[in-house]
């Protein structure tokens, strides 16, 4: 499968199938500072990821000046 | 997983809430928790005129959009920082959001209008950019807000943003920082009251908002912010929270229910400062002869001698 990750913008190729929370895990992200996005929509953390899926994994996270 | 309300399939999970929600009911429960706020802190009054500080950013969109689906008067305020392109690709979001509702969407840019940006003043002034930012951000503000005759500003402060901040706070006892620290800042002499109504929502809750709204926000991050004290706090707070859910929500809330009144004593008498005065620059509400905003712009703008060729390795010619 193919993973897109920004900030900066790259993509990582994966073998599936491969669980949403597996694959977090497997690139070192926090769950609680990233959102797993398919056909411009959200993807659970226990949705099982095909071979053939494309999907980005977007940080949450946001600072500057408070 | 299913969805707690419903029981159809569910796109996101909530850990603190020990639930997970489908799009429907997820957005729902955004709402709920913003109305929740409004109401815990006495926020908002039905027919307050808002003014909502955008940034074309994940928070301040999802903040906007929830006020105007909660039916609230509330138009838009941008301010251009100079950042390059980061700067015109927030601008591009803040602007299309209001394009595509029909929001009122009022902007102001500092090069055009004052003279300097982020990057350049913030080095001639010597501030941190993230420092530099922030006022001049809160000082346009209120400004417009004075201007506009709006009754509050909202920002789009979140849970992990309060978190974070308290946890700078405590780690350097800025007892002062503690004593302000609020959802909602009451307006006072020439300023108007600042809420934060996103308090009971995380920032990943937010950008879940947004994109099952399909509100198209900036994604990228500020490249002044890379590696700023408060990102540090968001990441060892994410870190407690893998391990204790809640611990976010906990330590802000119960900071306000249990910890935040022992501060404000000392915070009142230093507050007891002598009455404010119109900036002898701006006209903006100021303890001293000029505000800060316009001793930044001061500094940001004062020409700066530039030496000519080279000074360093030149060899003296003796005559």
């Amino acid at each position: 499968m193919k993973v897109v990750l920004r900030n900066p913008t790259r993509e990582l190729e994966f073998d599936g199938p491969l669980e949403v929370s597996v694959l977090l895990q497997r690139l070192d992200l926090h769950r609680e500072a990233h959102l797993v996005i398919e056909d411009g929509t959200l993807v659970p953390n226990d949705k099982v990821l095909g071979n053939d899926a494309v999907v980005e994994v977007r940080s949450v996270i946001s600072g500057g000046s408070p | 997983m299913k969805c707690r309300v419903c029981s159809g399939p569910a796109v996101i999970d909530i850990r603190r809430h020990n639930a997970n929600f489908c799009g429907e009911h997820f957005l729902k429960l955004c709402r709920d928790q913003t109305a929740k706020a409004i109401k815990q802190f006495s926020m908002l009054e039905r027919d307050d005129r808002v003014l909502v500080a955008v940034s074309g950013g994940k928070d301040s969109l999802a903040v906007w959009d929830i006020l105007t689906e909660l039916g609230y008067h509330a138009d838009g305020f941008y301010v251009g920082l100079g950042i390059a392109e980061y700067s015109a690709s927030s601008e591009h979001h803040a602007v299309a959001f209001a394009a595509e509702r029909g929001l009122t969407l009022h902007t102001e840019d500092l090069r055009r209008d004052h003279g300097f940006d982020i990057p350049n003043g913030s080095r001639a002034a010597k501030r941190a950019p993230c420092s530099a930012c922030g006022l001049s951000k809160r000082h346009l503000f209120d400004e417009a807000a004075r201007r506009g005759g709006y009754d509050a500003i909202v920002t789009g402060h979140n849970l992990d943003d309060e978190a974070a901040v308290l946890m700078g706070n405590v780690l350097h006892w800025h007892t002062d920082y503690l004593a302000r620290q609020m959802p909602l800042l009451p307006a006072r002499a020439g300023f108007p009251k600042k809420a934060k109504p996103l308090v009971r929502l995380t920032e990943r809750e937010t950008a879940a908002y947004c994109i099952l709204r399909e509100i198209d926000y900036l994604i990228d991050e500020c490249p002044m912010a890379a590696g700023n004290k408060h990102l540090a706090y968001k990441a060892a707070l994410n870190d407690i929270e893998r391990n204790s859910p809640g611990a976010k929500h906990d330590f802000f809330f119960r900071f306000l229910a249990q910890a935040a009144d022992r501060f404000r004593p000392g915070h009142e008498e230093s507050d007891s400062r002598p009455d404010v005065a119109p900036c002898q620059r701006c006209g903006a509400p100021t303890n001293n002869d000029t505000c800060s905003f316009c001793a930044l712009v001061a500094r940001a703008t004062e020409a700066v001698p530039i030496k000519l060729g080279h000074t360093r390795g030149r060899k003296k010619v003796s005559s």
